[in-house]
C-alpha cells in the first residue's frame, strides 16, 4: 500500500501543473477577452481576392 | 422638366437608413449620403467589401462628417492617448462606439489592408476597443485616426475617459484567489475522503499522512485567499463596525486553528474540507458580485463631454491646444457642431447656440455680439470667435462639480440589509459560544473547547454571507436583460426604498425627436410638393419632420437654395419662391409664442401658415404617474413652463412642478427632500442634471443609446425601457424579499447545526456535509425565486 505515497505524489504534481498553467494564463491575458476570439473564429480569413493575386 | 425620381423605400447599402434621394450611386448600389458612399468606396478599392457579407447594413450613418483631427498633431495630446512608443512602433487603444457587429470586427482586424503601415489590430468586442500597433513614422496618429473616420468607426477621443482607467486599474486578483481555494479544495476533499468511509487500523499510517497534506493545502486557502477577510474584519473593527466578514474571518481562523491542533496532536481528522470549501463559495459569491458592464461608464463628469482640444487664435494663426491649457484671454474658434468648453464672450460670427446639454433646452439659442456664452453649449451655426472669461474648471457649468456632493463617497448611502444583519448576528453567536464553553468548563474544559469552536465553526454565516450576491446578481442580470443596467448590486437595494421620485424633462420624459406635428397651414397637393422637395435638401430635424409628416411626394429639382443656419430655408422651384422657417424669416419679425416650436411657410411672399411641433412624451407616463399613492413624484426643468398644462395630468399638481431650475437649483432641491428624510431617485439625462444625480439616493440616467455620453450615475437607463420602471421598482422590492427569506434558511441551517455544536459533539463530517449543502440551497433558492419573481413582474 505504500504505493499510494507515490500516486499521490503524482496526482499532486499534475495538479500543480494544472493551476500553473491556469496562472501562465491569467497572467498572459488570455481570460481577459473572451467574447472576441469567439466572433473571430466564425470570419473567414481572406477569401476572393487571394485568387486573383496568386 | 419634372424628374421623376422614384421614391420607393430604398435602403442605404452601408448604414440601412432610408435614401431620400436617388443620387448616391456606386457599383447599382444605393447609399443614403455622400459619407455612406465613400465609404463604400474605400472599402471596394482595398477589396474589403465582405464587411457587407456578415451583417446587412453594418455601417454608421455618415450625413454629418465635418470634424477635425488636427489637434491629434500636437505632441501633449498624442503622449497621454497612446499606450506605448519606441523609435519603430507605437501602440494605442481606441474607444469605438460603433463596434456592434462581426462585421466591424473583421473590418477593424483588417485595416493593414487599407494601409500597411498599420501593423496589427485588435478588437476587444464587449469593450469595444480597438488596440492598434502602427508604425509612426509611415503614418501619423492624426492619419489613423482620419482613416478610422472615413471607414465610419470614428474613435471617441477623451483624455478622462473613465474606461481607459478600468483597464489599468482595480486588478484584485481574485480569480487567482478563486483558482487556488478551488485547487485546495478539491485536492482536500479527495484526501478527507478515506476518513469518512473509515480507514481500517491497518491502514492508520496514512491517516496522519492525509492530515498533514490538508494542513498544507489550508496554508494558501487561508494565507492567501481568505487573506481580504481576515484584513477587512480587522479594519472594521477598528472603525468600531461589525460587519459580516468579521464572524466568517473568526470561522476561517476558528477552521484553521483547529484543524491543526487535532491532525497534530492526532485526536482527529480536522476541519480542512470545510475551511477549503467555505473559503471557495464565499470567493465565487464576490465574484459573482463583481459584475461590470465594460462599454458603459458611471463615471462620467463634464470633461468627458468636453472636447480634448479647443481652436485658439495667436498672432491671427489658429492651432489647436488641449483643454487644460486654455486661458483667459484666449480667443478661441467653435467652428459648426462644436462644443464651447469655457465661458465666453462671442467676439465675430453668428452664435446660434444649442444648450441641451446644460439647461435641458432643446430649441437653440441665438447671441449677440459681447453677450456671454456659457461653458457647454453647442455651436450650431457658422464658425465663430470667442474670449474665454473664466477657466474650464470655473465656468458656470463646470464648478457644479465643486459642490460637496461629487467630493462625498459614492458608496455606502444607505446601509444594506447584510450590514445590518450581521451586527446582531455577530453578537448573538459570540453569545451563544461563550455560553456553551462557560456551561461545560466547569464540568470538561476539553469538552467546552470543543463546543465554543463548533459553535464558531458551525454558526459561520457562509449561506448568509452568499444571499445577497447571489438574488442581486441574478436580479442584475434581469435587470440588463430589460436595458437597465445598475452600477452595481447595492443599487437594488436602494432601488427597493425609494419613496420619492423627481424627473426631468426634456430627454427624460419627453423623447429627443418625436414630436407631435400640428397642421395650421391649408396646402394644395402642388405646394405640399414643393415644400416637400425644398425640405427634403435640409438635414435640420424640423425639416426633416415636415417631409416625414407630408409623406412620400414627387421630387421636384431646386433650382436655387439657400439654408440660413437657425432661421430657414430659402428656395426657389419652378419658378415659386418659397421661405420655410422661423417667424423672423418668414414674417419678418421674431415671434413671442413659447408654446410650441412653430415652421412657417410662404410661397411667393404669401403666408401660408405653419407647423407645430409640440413634445411627445415617453411611454409609460401613465404607469409612474400611477405609482403616485406610494410614491412622491416632481418634476424638475430647466424649461420655461410652456408644457405646464400637459405635464399637469402626470403630477396631478402644479407644486409638484419646478421650471427654470439651474443645474444648482436641481441639486439643491433634491437635498431639501432628503432633508425631510425622503429617499429621493432622480431621473434625468442631462449634464445639467448631474448635481441632482449624485446627490440623490439613486440617481437615473435616462439616455436613447446606452454608447452615447450619460452623466454619472447609479443606473443608466434605456429610453425603450423607460415603461418598465414600475415594474423594476417592484421586482426591486422582490428581491429583498427574497433575501430576507434566504437569510431565514440559512439561519434555520445555523441553528440546526448549532443544535449539535453546542453539545460539543461536531463530527467532521457534519459540518462537511452542512456547509455545501446550505450553500447549495441557498444559490439555488435565490436564483429560482428571483427568476418566479421577475415572471411575475413581466420581466422575463
Amino acid at each position: 500500500m505504500t504505493i499510494i505515497y507515490f500516486l499521490i505524489g503524482c496526482s499532486l504534481l499534475l495538479a500543480v501543473c494544472f493551476l500553473g498553467a491556469f496562472f501562465w494564463a491569467q497572467r498572459s491575458g488570455q481570460n481577459d477577452d473572451l467574447h472576441t476570439p469567439a466572433m473571430r473564429m466564425l470570419l473567414e480569413d481572406d477569401e476572393e481576392e487571394k485568387p486573383l493575386e496568386k | 422638366m419634372i424628374q421623376s425620381a422614384p421614391i420607393e423605400k430604398t435602403l442605404c447599402y452601408h448604414c440601412g437608413d432610408e435614401c431620400l434621394t436617388g443620387e448616391y450611386i456606386a457599383e447599382d448600389k444605393q447609399f443614403c449620403c455622400q459619407g455612406c458612399k465613400s465609404v463604400y468606396e474605400i472599402l471596394s478599392t482595398n477589396k474589403l467589401c465582405s464587411y457587407y457579407r456578415y451583417n446587412e447594413h453594418p455601417g454608421a450613418t455618415q450625413v454629418r462628417a465635418d470634424k477635425r483631427f488636427d489637434y491629434l498633431s500636437e505632441p501633449s495630446i498624442i503622449s497621454e492617448l497612446i499606450d506605448y512608443t519606441d523609435e519603430k512602433i507605437t501602440i494605442v487603444t481606441f474607444y469605438i462606439p460603433h463596434i456592434h457587429c462581426s462585421s466591424c470586427l473583421w473590418l477593424l482586424e483588417q485595416l493593414n489592408k487599407i494601409n500597411p503601415a498599420i501593423h496589427n489590430c485588435r478588437v476587444d468586442f464587449l469593450k469595444k476597443q480597438l488596440n492598434i500597433r502602427f508604425d509612426h513614422h509611415k503614418i501619423s496618429l492624426q492619419q489613423l485616426v482620419e482613416l478610422l473616420s472615413d471607414i465610419g468607426y470614428e474613435p471617441l477621443i477623451s483624455l478622462h475617459d473613465i474606461i481607459k482607467k478600468q483597464n489599468s486599474a482595480t486588478k484584485d486578483n481574485l480569480v487567482s484567489k478563486i483558482a487556488v481555494a478551488g485547487f485546495c479544495f478539491g485536492n482536500v476533499m479527495l484526501l478527507s475522503f478515506p476518513e469518512y468511509l473509515g480507514i481500517t487500523a491497518f491502514e492508520q499510517s496514512f491517516k496522519f499522512f492525509f492530515g498533514m497534506l490538508n494542513i498544507l493545502f489550508c496554508l494558501p486557502v487561508v494565507f492567501y485567499s481568505g487573506r481580504g477577510y481576515f484584513i477587512s474584519a480587522w479594519q472594521n473593527l477598528r472603525n468600531k463596525v461589525l460587519n459580516i466578514d468579521f464572524p466568517l474571518a473568526l470561522g476561517i481562523a476558528v477552521l484553521f486553528i483547529r484543524t491543526v491542533t487535532e491532525v497534530l496532536s492526532r485526536s482527529g481528522a480536522g476541519f480542512a474540507d470545510t475551511l477549503c470549501g467555505l473559503v471557495f463559495f464565499l470567493l465565487v459569491g464576490k465574484f459573482v458580485q463583481k459584475k461590470t458592464y465594460h462599454h458603459i461608464s458611471f463615471e462620467r463628469d463634464y470633461r468627458s463631454f468636453f472636447p480634448v482640444a479647443v481652436h485658439i487664435l495667436e498672432n491671427e494663426v489658429e492651432k489647436p491646444i488641449p483643454l487644460s491649457q486654455l486661458l483667459i484671454h484666449h480667443r478661441m474658434v467653435i467652428r459648426h457642431n462644436e462644443i464651447i468648453p469655457a465661458d465666453a464672450i462671442l467676439l465675430k460670427g453668428d452664435a446660434l447656440v444649442d444648450f441641451s446639454f446644460v439647461t435641458g433646452e432643446s430649441v437653440p439659442v441665438n447671441k449677440t455680439l459681447g453677450e456671454i456664452i456659457y461653458a457647454g453649449g453647442r455651436q450650431m451655426g457658422e464658425a465663430i470667435e470667442l474670449e474665454v472669461v473664466k477657466p474650464v474648471s470655473q465656468s458656470y457649468l463646470t464648478q457644479l462639480w465643486n459642490n460637496e456632493a461629487f467630493t462625498r463617497k459614492q458608496d455606502n448611502r444607505m446601509q444594506t440589509f447584510n450590514e445590518k444583519v450581521s451586527k446582531y448576528f455577530t453578537i448573538v453567536l459570540l453569545l451563544i459560544a461563550f455560553s456553551s464553553l462557560f456551561f461545560w468548563l466547569s464540568a470538561d474544559y476539553r469538552r467546552g473547547l470543543a463546543a465554543f469552536t463548533a459553535v464558531l465553526i458551525v454558526a459561520c454565516p457562509c449561506a448568509l454571507a452568499l444571499s445577497t450576491p447571489f438574488t442581486m446578481s441574478a436580479a442584475l442580470s434581469i435587470f440588463d436583460r430589460n436595458l437597465f443596467y445598475l452600477k452595481n448590486t447595492a443599487v437594488v437595494e436602494q432601488l427597493a426604498r425609494i419613496n420619492t421620485i423627481v424627473m426631468d424633462k426634456t430627454g427624460t420624459i419627453t423623447t429627443g425627436d418625436s414630436a407631435n406635428v400640428k397642421v395650421e397651414v391649408l396646402l394644395t397637393e402642388d405646394q405640399k410638393q414643393l415644400v416637400y422637395s425644398a425640405c427634403i435638401n435640409s438635414t435640420h430635424p424640423l425639416c426633416r419632420m415636415i417631409y416625414h409628416y407630408l409623406g412620400s411626394k414627387k421630387r421636384i429639382p431646386v433650382s436655387s437654395y439657400t439654408e440660413i443656419p437657425g432661421k430657414g430655408i430659402l428656395a426657389i422651384i419652378n419658378n415659386n419662391r418659397l421661405r420655410i422657417g422661423s417667424a423672423s424669416l418668414v414674417l419678418g419679425h421674431a415671434e413671442q409664442d413659447a408654446h410650441a416650436t412653430k415652421v412657417h411657410i410662404a410661397i411667393n411672399e404669401i403666408y401660408l401658415g405653419y407647423f407645430a411641433f409640440t413634445h411627445h412624451y415617453r411611454e409609460g407616463m401613465e404607469k409612474i404617474s400611477a405609482l403616485e399613492p406610494s410614491l412622491n413624484l416632481h418634476l424638475l426643468s430647466g424649461d420655461q413652463d410652456h408644457e405646464r398644462v400637459e405635464l399637469v395630468k402626470f403630477f396631478k399638481d402644479t407644486t409638484r412642478m419646478h421650471f427654470n431650475q439651474s443645474p444648482q437649483d436641481k441639486l439643491n432641491f433634491i437635498q431639501t427632500l432628503q432633508d425631510d428624510g425622503d429617499k429621493v431617485m432622480m431621473i434625468g439625462d442631462g449634464l445639467n442634471d448631474s448635481g441632482a444625480l449624485k446627490q440623490s439616493d439613486l440617481g437615473i440616467a435616462v439616455t436613447d443609446n446606452v454608447n452615447n455620453f450619460s452623466p454619472g450615475s447609479d443606473a443608466i437607463l434605456d429610453g425603450k425601457s423607460f415603461d418598465k420602471l414600475p415594474a423594476f421598482l417592484r421586482f426591486s422590492k422582490d428581491t429583498v424579499r427574497i433575501i430576507h427569506f434566504s437569510f431565514l434558511i440559512s439561519l434555520t441551517y445555523n441553528l440546526v447545526g448549532l443544535s449539535y455544536a453546542v453539545t460539543g459533539n461536531l463530527s467532521p463530517l457534519t459540518a462537511a456535509i452542512l456547509m455545501p449543502l446550505s450553500t447549495v440551497t441557498i444559490i439555488s433558492f435565490t436564483s429560482i425565486a428571483t427568476h418566479v419573481a421577475a415572471k411575475k413582474r413581466k420581466l422575463l
